[in-house]
């Protein structure tokens, strides 16, 4: 745990702290993390697990389980791409291999400079926009694959790149 | 408990409700085949589905492991239905399993295979995709390969019950899920103490001992004087391997078969825990009457000194510097023995017989070694033993009993054999102590409050005008609490005794597996008794013998006498004691 500064203890070990008196707390605190950080990686379930007595295995069981945790800083721009059945028939594969050929990412990973991570969602519920795509909770609705390098060239354009 | 009325296969029983409906079976006297189920419940997660029973009320099929019982309810196993149904989630397990059964060390003890033949599961029914494997065979100890795991958590419980570590966790979802360290780490990079406690309840072959058998054959085959020691836990388990009834005490038998598997000297490990004896004892006293570290705790178990050395660092002191038995002999064998008999210690290749598979890693540690000489060579589990008698064309039952080599080493006392359960070294230790305080024997060597299954025991003997009190704990849960107490400041014991199994040496990670699909013959609740048998085979055992303290042993004498000097002299401290260092939790 040496790679933890203190500020970063005090803080995970407060947010543990909320919810002493909840029966299963896991899933709170991991979600308080995230948000807080962006990711949660070993040194930080180990934290946990001391002060919460849950096992690391079970705490990284649960971290792997869910899709909206992750073990690795995300980019600064989460693209998430529904891949959910009526935004697959819609064609939501070949969009989110177009912005994989942009950004030069597989689905799951985050670019070099840290500025994109490409997230395969399942149903995020908004099949009547059908293919959807949510760029850090902004809503992409039907989305065209020639309109992918547009949406990557403004988030470029942004951080003057 | 109230009991209510259901009918199985038409027949109407009562039974209390609560319960699942395949414990309620057993008790009427039915056998639903089952697999992830484990001992009343330690484990039932439902997963694997090969229980499946129609029952009214319910929707479907249900998994009778994890489903009650309920008034009125009518069960059904034997329905075309239910059958066919068991039948396939067999196959499906076995479509995503790597069926190599034939090569598998667990063949012929696989639960897998039992249930398969029992349902009739066909061979290849589905074909698909097989789950990314990984093999872990970095430690000494345990192998951990995921192409024969089924997910049945059993591993996972037992590492929680039994030690409060869970180790073993569900990773990633659905079709990529595994069991594993956390990131799917080996075992070497994980906080884990090696005790073999999950390879003691996993169903297939997915967690196993590492096989040190080839070792042991290479070693005859260079020509080396290849002698062996046995363990005390072993003798009480052994016949388990050859069919014999848990609890049946097989030292004569056990002593014949490794003669006659070419060992050169077949010693007993005993004698090394009456040396043990001394020099714990000694060194307890010392501490007492100097100042020294208290409470001092014992070192005999390599899981517990694992899990000391990960999780209690600064508590180390406390441990008692003696090696564990098995160790300390073979120092003697290697330096002593060598001496008095003319043979090269670099000829001389020592064999451990262990209920245990942490043993394994523990003959690895570099401090236990003597002028580059490893203390002990290969170290094989009780089951291990039982392969290599069975491929030796020994009818195990048939042999005749014989003893111990003792020329100069090996005589033992029945203090050292109830070191193999949990509070027996504390008893070998207070018989010595109280003599070493007092100058008197004990009137009744029996100490009958640190025996038993309690998680913690503890008592208080008044030696000599001072009370000594003791506690003894085994499985590392029950450990923690007095291990917290000491680094809170709040412990008022002197000697505690830490076992790293439930139960102690006798349900170690190495003893024959107790899965009662294969004992038909034994008692129902056969695992909430079968340590209570072993363990009463050693004590037995121990009442058996004319010498029942350590400090009698003659041999143990003549050695202080003409080699060592006295314990924990100069001498003794540089063959018998070790040292301890801090370990991080997770390795980079």
């Amino acid at each position: 745990m040496a790679h933890l500064q203190e500020a970063a203890v005090k803080k995970i070990n407060e947010i543990c702290d909320r919810y002493v008196n909840e029966r299963t707390p896991l899933m709170m605190i991991l979600s308080d993390i995230q948000k807080e950080y962006g990711y949660i990686p070993l040194e930080v379930q180990e934290l946990v697990s001391k002060r919460t007595g849950i096992s690391v295995a079970e705490i990284y069981g649960v971290v792997t389980f869910y899709s909206f945790f992750s073990l690795k800083p995300k980019g600064k721009y989460v693209i998430g791409c529904c891949l959910g059945t009526a935004c697959y028939v819609k064609g939501a594969q070949q969009i989110i291999d177009k912005f994989s050929e942009i950004i030069g990412i597989k689905p799951g990973e985050t670019s070099e400079d840290g500025l994109f991570t490409l997230d395969a969602l399942r149903c995020i519920g908004a099949c009547g926009i059908a293919p959807a795509v949510t760029i850090n909770g902004k809503v992409y609705p039907k989305l065209t694959v020639d309109a992918v390098p547009n949406v990557v060239a403004e988030y470029k354009a942004k951080e003057g790149k | 408990m109230s009991k209510i009325n259901i009918k199985i296969e038409g027949i109407p029983f009562q039974v209390e409700a609560g319960l699942t409906i395949l414990e309620a079976a057993k008790q009427c006297g039915f056998e639903i085949p089952s697999l992830c189920a484990f001992n009343h419940g330690e484990c039932s997660k439902g997963s694997c589905r090969v229980c499946l029973v129609e029952a009214t009320g319910a929707r479907g099929l249900v998994a009778s492991c994890v489903y009650p019982v309920a008034e009125g309810m009518e069960i059904t196993i034997s329905s075309p239905k239910a059958t066919a149904a068991r039948r396939t989630s067999v196959e499906l397990l076995l479509s995503n399993h790597n069926k190599n059964c034939q090569q598998c060390e667990k063949n012929g003890k696989c639960e897998l295979l039992h249930v398969a033949k029992i349902t009739g599961a066909r061979d290849d029914m589905y074909q698909g995709s097989q789950t990314k494997v990984t093999v872990d065979r970095l430690t000494p100890s345990i192998v951990r390969d995921t192409s024969k795991c089924i997910l049945c958590g059993r591993c996972v419980e037992r590492c929680k019950n039994a030690h409060g570590l869970g180790i073993l966790g569900f990773e990633n979802r659905g079709f990529n899920t595994i069991v594993a360290p956390a990131e799917n780490r080996s075992f070497a990079n994980s906080p884990c103490i090696l005790c073999g406690q999950c390879v003691s309840v996993c169903p297939t072959g997915a967690l196993m001992e590492v096989s040190e058998i080839d070792k042991v054959d290479q070693a005859f085959k260079a020509g080396k004087y290849v002698v062996v020691q046995t363990a005390p836990a072993v003798r009480a388990a052994l016949g388990e391997e050859f069919d014999m009834p848990i609890g049946t005490l097989v030292t004569g038998k056990m002593v014949s078969a490794l003669r006659r598997l070419g060992f050169k000297k077949v010693f007993d490990t005993n004698f090394a825990a009456d040396l043990t004896i001394m020099e714990e004892a000694t060194e307890l006293l010392g501490r007492v009457q100097n100042g020294g570290k208290l409470p001092m705790i014992t070192s005999c178990s390599p899981g517990w000194v694992n899990y000391a050395e990960i999780n209690y660092g600064d508590l180390l002191p406390h441990l008692s510097t003696c090696k564990s038995p098995h160790e300390m002999f073979g120092a003697v064998l290697k330096s002593y023995y060598c001496e008095k008999n003319g043979i090269d210690p670099k000829d001389m290749f020592v064999v451990s017989i262990m209920p245990c598979t942490a043993k394994k890693y523990e003959k690895d540690r570099p401090e236990l070694s003597n002028d580059g000489l490893k203390d002990v060579d290969a170290v094989l589990t009780t089951r291990e033993l039982g392969k290599l008698i069975k491929r030796s064309g020994i009818n195990f039952a048939k042999l005749p009993d014989s003893e111990f080599d003792n020329d100069i080493v090996g005589e033992y006392t029945g203090a050292g054999v109830i070191f193999g359960t949990t509070g027996g070294v504390m008893e070998a230790a207070l018989r010595t102590a109280a003599f070493k305080l007092t100058g008197k024997e004990l009137e009744k060597v029996e100490l009958t409050n640190v025996r038993g299954f309690d998680g913690i025991k503890e008592a208080t003997y008044n030696l000599a005008g001072l009370d000594v009190k003791i506690a003894v704990a085994h499985g590392m849960k029950n450990a923690k609490v007095l291990l917290d107490q000491i680094r809170e400041g709040k412990s008022e014991y002197h000697f505690i005794e830490i076992m790293g199994c439930p139960g102690g040496c006798i349900a170690g990670g190495g003893q024959p597996y107790v899965k009662p699909c294969f004992l038909p013959n034994e008692d129902a609740d056969i695992l909430d008794t079968y340590k209570q048998k072993r363990a009463s085979a050693l004590y037995q055992e121990d009442e058996s013998k004319a010498v029942r303290v350590s400090h009698k042993n003659q041999q143990v004498m003549d050695l202080y006498k003409n080699y060592l000097g006295e314990p924990n002299s100069h001498k003794a401290h540089e063959l018998l004691h070790t040292s301890y260092s801090a370990r991080k939790a997770f390795k980079d």
